[in-house]
């Protein structure tokens, strides 16, 4: 054996696993745990009830998710092309949002929006009401319009769109960035104008390499879901905290909570790599 | 004497420290095939670029068509259309069909009909030897076909004036020629062009005008037959002896 033989260790070079190493192993313990809890819900008297209790909530979960994610993207697309524009002005109204409001922890930014926002904005609705009643004679819905009428639901939706806008506009820039000048200037010196470029050449081909990163995201918004029961809000969180209370049975309302959030951030998962599959034909 | 259809006088073009073009004057007559050749770093691809302002210029005159190249963007715009250009990466849009990359701007810039433009896009690739290629993705083109696409793109746009930026430079040498061909008839059909290259040979036959640059400036130009054989410049002598081999 020469010195170099025995300076490698004793498995010698790294290899790559092979046979029974090779298997996703913590994928097949997950899943049996899976199908074990799903058998207890089936059979167990006190599962089955904890799971009626929660998954009652999914319709709100699933509401959320999409209306503040719906919101972000589109946020984050007009900030994203804010931060890359020459205009100082824009540019630098887009950069203190992103900068801001990614530093704020979402629960901290969700009370300032619940309890300090919205109620300015409601009482800004109540003056353009007065305004609009004395001159127009109209707006007496807006007048009478109350903080209390603002549902709870919308300020957590608003308060995730905003929060996660700032940083799907980092995706955006990103993509946008990515497209190499060439593009920017074929079509320039084709004759077209920067918003045609933009619409026609470079966000097209920006937006099919972020979806990955988008589907991601759209994962950690569903995770963040859950903070609308800070404010009370009924989805699948709520419901749970509501029935461990009042029957005392944490580990089985906790146990299918998690067990929920993970039957849809996985799929969701293979979903977004499945993507990432497809996303890698198109492109040369 | 045809009249000038590109005017150049005193182009100055600094990035920050660096001088890249400095005191550069030349004219451009209708239907000539002007090349421009010299090293690296020469400012040849930065005067080409301020022709339809890819870069701004930080000095001197240009004037196209008639038009004035000002910070004025309806100038540019109008510049822009009547001056096509042939990039050394091809820059198709990958996300596009051949004929979707030259139907496109046709459609949005020049404002034609989805029909005309896409008579005009054919009409072009059978121009330039590969109508089959119509509805290939430049990702399943070789570099000679992306390039010759990427002409025909140009074209389609019926410009009075093409530049070329080094359009052979990043092909295989087995696919030059199929380009230079496109080029060479396109110089015969009278279109005015403006070439960076270094295909020599390409210049020596198809070339009305010669200019060598060095440093920023232009260091010789003339008659290619001329300037081949009987270079006046020490420098010149110095590049062409480098060069041709």
């Amino acid at each position: 054996m020469s010195s170099t033989d025995a300076s490698l260790g004793k498995r010698g070079p790294f290899l790559a696993p092979q046979g029974m190493e090779r298997w996703p192993w913590w994928l097949l313990v997950a899943l049996l745990l899976g199908l074990m809890i799903v058998y207890q819900i089936l059979t167990n008297q006190q599962m089955g009830a904890a799971f009626g209790a929660v998954a009652v909530g999914l319709g709100v979960t699933i509401r959320v998710t999409l209306l503040a994610y719906g919101l972000a993207i589109v946020i984050g697309l007009f900030v994203g092309l804010a931060r890359v524009s020459t205009n100082p002005v824009i540019n630098n109204l887009a950069s203190f949002y992103v900068e801001i409001v990614r530093g704020v922890p979402i629960l901290v930014l969700l009370m300032y929006i619940a309890f300090v926002a919205v109620p300015l904005g409601v009482q800004g609705v109540n003056s353009l009401g007065e305004w609009s009643l004395a001159n127009l004679g109209l707006g007496e819905a807006l007048v009478n319009f109350k903080v209390r009428d603002f549902p709870n639901e919308w300020r957590v939706v608003i308060a995730l769109a905003f929060a996660y806008g700032a940083f799907e506009s980092e995706v955006f820039r990103a993509g946008i960035q990515s497209i190499e000048k060439g593009q920017m200037e074929a079509a320039r010196a084709l004759g077209m104008n920067y918003f045609q470029a933009m619409r026609h050449i470079i966000l097209p081909q920006a937006v099919r390499r972020i979806l990955p990163a988008l589907g991601n995201d759209f994962i950690a918004m569903l995770k963040d879901s859950s903070l609308v029961s800070a404010l009370g809000v009924e989805d699948i969180t709520q419901k749970a905290k509501l029935y461990a209370a009042s029957t005392f049975l944490f580990f089985q309302t906790y146990s299918i909570l998690a067990f929920i959030y993970l039957i849809m951030t996985v799929l969701l998962s293979r979903g977004v790599r499945w993507l990432e599959g497809r996303m890698s034909i198109y492109r040369r | 004497m045809t009249e000038n259809i590109i005017t150049i006088t005193n182009l100055e073009k600094r990035f920050g420290a660096v001088t890249a073009v400095n005191g550069v004057s030349l004219n451009v007559a209708k239907g000539s095939v002007v090349v421009i050749i010299g090293p690296s770093g020469s400012g040849k691809s930065t005067v080409l670029r301020c022709i339809n302002h890819l870069e701004t210029p930080t000095g001197g005159e240009i004037v196209v068509d008639g038009i004035k190249l000002t910070h004025n963007s309806k100038d540019i715009n109008a510049i822009r259309a009547e001056v096509g250009m042939v990039f050394q990466q091809f820059n198709l849009f990958p996300h596009l069909t051949a004929l979707e990359n030259i139907t496109l701007a046709q459609r949005i810039v020049r404002k034609r009909q989805p029909e005309e433009a896409r008579k005009i896009a054919l009409q072009q690739l059978e121009r330039v030897g590969i109508p089959e290629k119509a509805n290939s993705y430049p990702g399943q083109l070789s570099g000679g076909q992306q390039q010759r696409v990427a002409i025909a793109r140009a074209l389609a746009m019926q410009p009075k004036i093409m530049l070329f930026d080094e359009p052979t430079s990043a092909l295989d040498p087995e696919m030059i020629k199929e380009v230079l061909d496109v080029m060479q008839d396109l110089a015969r059909s009278g279109m005015t062009m403006v070439c960076v290259t270094h295909e020599m040979g390409f210049a020596r036959n198809v070339a009305s005008e010669i200019i060598f640059m060095d440093k920023g400036q232009i260091v010789e130009r003339g008659d290619p037959q001329i300037f081949f054989t009987q270079p006046r410049e020490e420098r010149t002598r110095l590049f062409l002896s480098q060069i041709l081999h």
